[in-house]
């Protein structure tokens, strides 16, 4: 048996659309996945180091706020590319999601398969709730999330013994 | 050139996003601003109208580095109005509790985002490829602050089972002996990053200041204590509001704390430290003594080794916690709400972290108050620059900028707790 898949999001819920990284990973608990582990994070880098050093394969979903339209949604294959640096995670932790992933590959401790969904937000003043743009933008992502998980999970029997 | 202007837009490596803006004219510094951009007063609205019971998890949402900080003064103020007493062994649960606290802000701050400055890296990542022992160091000492707090809090970050009153589920003294070895380790560990960095280079630099922090008849402080300085203050916690005033600036949305008729105050390990010097335990001493530190240190660059000699001294605490430890019968004090007024301050990892409660009889909560430690630094921290850079306007641009936020990282600012993003910005023109 593998180990299982961490699905990790990361959000401050009292910074409106900073939270959608903590909404995306309830809704993905309650369609109760086999074989992951769900986890929410305010986003501290070096729990998050930990945490990404015990895994086979990790998924995290955070907000972002580079400027582009409110609910895109980027995905990025951590193996193939650093993280954009134009992309800013909103932290409240300044050694943050993106930092603890490049500090992961110097120390070569990033899982094997580790994919980051970033979604774009509108408004992280503080607050409860999501904008309109980035609630639509949830569910795709949960969408995705799931047809992710699905699909490492089928590889994985495929290639077990 | 004989006028210039600094500004730096973003500060790295301090929590949120802070502006810096910084005007020199005839190589004198004629304005320096520290700016924090966001309006602040979400957290004390928001509380208005809820129980008592719901404070504590909402006040640990205020910041993700020190939760546990927001959630003991809020505790405590609490049962202040309520007219209960914490002691024993849950008094000593709520110590280890800070302790883990204090390693993790502490060690993520001295390796992560202070150890860079002095080393002159852009970031713990660059650090990291000639340094990955020592990262690797570090992250090892915070994940053992965190498994304090993740067991004693019921998880690593925003710990949910602090109450008024104590705690929901008091751990077995088999759970917490398990810590033991993680904790032993990182004591000797908290030794060698004390001697790593005093090692550091030090800009040689020391002012006049106002220190302000707890103090505990017989303990180094975390939770309790009198209010005293190193200028003749000496008063109770209760006395706080007629001594200290929050003051709107006009170029910033957070507040700035002043002590009545005196001005700038500084808080934070440097404070505690040469106010309770004499209450660290017998290795912190020693360890404090051969990194070359006296019982008073005034120079803010060396933040970095009190803050290592703090850490020490968690592990130590934490350890003679653990090994005195019996489950008390009860994880919880009962409580009876009652109408009235409380407040408390405890040593948030940045210093005194103050909170007032106005409660209804039936525990609701009517008016809340909250002063974290950056928005008392942050005078302080403005008249720091205004020194430093007065002695350095003919350095480099790019040279002063760095030590600027150098200088502003010696306080690990943390701007979620005093607004959320704090823009740090040095412009020169």
């Amino acid at each position: 048996m593998s180990l299982p898949i961490l699905l990790i999001g990361i959000g401050n819920e009292y910074r409106c659309d900073d939270s959608i990284g903590l909404h995306v990973i309830r809704a993905l608990k309650e369609q109760k996945l086999p074989d992951t582990v769900i986890v929410e994070s305010s986003g501290d880098g070096a729990e998050l180091i930990e945490m990404l050093s015990s895994v086979r394969m990790a998924i995290l979903i955070d907000a972002v706020s580079s400027g582009g339209n409110p609910g895109t949604i980027y995905k990025f294959d951590a193996h193939r590319q650093p993280l954009p640096t134009q992309l800013s995670f909103q932290s409240t932790h300044v050694f943050s999601v993106g930092e603890a992933i490049e500090l992961a590959r110097v120390l070569e401790q990033l899982p094997p398969i580790l994919i980051v969904y970033a979604i774009e937000g509108e408004n992280f003043s503080t607050g409860i709730g999501l904008t309109s743009k980035v609630e639509q933008a949830m569910q795709k992502v949960v969408e995705q999330v799931r047809g992710e998980v699905q699909n490492a999970l089928k590889q994985i029997q495929t290639n077990s013994p | 050139m004989t006028n210039k202007t600094i500004k730096v837009d973003f500060l790295a490596r301090v929590e949120g996003e802070g502006a810096l803006y910084i005007k020199i004219k005839d190589n004198k510094v004629s304005d320096v601003k520290f700016k924090i951009i966001e309006p602040p007063r979400f957290f004390e609205a928001f509380l208005r109208g809820r129980k008592y019971t719901e404070a504590p998890d909402i006040t640990a949402r205020i910041c993700g580095i020190c939760p546990v900080a927001y959630q003991m003064s809020t505790v405590h103020a609490i049962e202040q109005a309520f007219g209960v007493s914490v002691e024993g062994q849950l008094r000593e649960l709520r110590r280890l509790l800070y302790c883990g606290e204090w390693i993790e802000s502490h060690v993520l701050h001295v390796y992560m985002l202070h150890a860079p400055d002095f080393l002159g890296y852009q970031d713990a990542m660059q650090m990291a490829q000639d340094y990955p022992d020592v990262v690797k160091r570090g992250l090892q000492m915070k994940k053992a602050g965190n498994a304090i707090v993740s067991l004693l809090g019921g998880r690593e970050i925003h710990p949910i089972n602090v109450r008024v009153g104590g705690f929901y589920k008091a751990p077995s003294k088999q759970d917490l002996g398990q810590l033991a070895e993680k904790l032993k380790w990182g004591r000797d560990a908290a030794l060698e990053t004390v001697l790593w960095t005093s090692q550091l280079p030090f800009p040689d630099f020391e002012q006049d200041y106002e220190f302000v922090a707890l103090r505990h008849p017989t303990e180094y402080p975390f939770n309790e204590g009198r209010l005293v300085s190193n200028k003749g203050l000496d008063i109770a916690v209760q006395e706080y509001e007629n001594h200290f005033v929050e003051e709107h600036i006009e170029y910033s949305n957070a507040l700035h704390s002043v002590l009545k008729g005196r001005g700038a105050y500084f808080v934070g390990p440097l404070a505690r430290y040469n106010l309770n010097f004499d209450r660290l335990s017998p290795l912190a001493k020693e360890a404090a003594q051969n990194a070359g530190l006296h019982s008073t240190c005034k120079n803010p660059f060396q933040s970095i080794i009190v803050r290592s000699v703090e850490v020490l001294y968690a592990f130590e605490e934490a350890l003679r916690i653990i090994e005195g430890y019996e489950i008390p019968d009860k994880p919880a004090v009962e409580i009876h709400p009652r109408a009235g007024m409380g407040c408390a301050c405890t040593e948030a990892p940045r210093g005194i972290l103050y909170h007032r409660y106005k409660l209804s009889d039936e525990g609701l909560i009517q008016d809340a108050k909250i002063v974290p430690p950056t928005s008392q630094n942050q005078k302080v921290i403005e008249d720091d620059l205004r020194h430093y850079v007065e002695q350095a306007t003919e350095l480099p641009e790019d040279q002063l900028t760095w030590q600027c936020e150098q200088a502003i990282r010696n306080y690990d600012p943390c701007i979620s707790c005093a607004t959320h993003f704090l823009k740090l910005q040095i412009e020169r023109e």
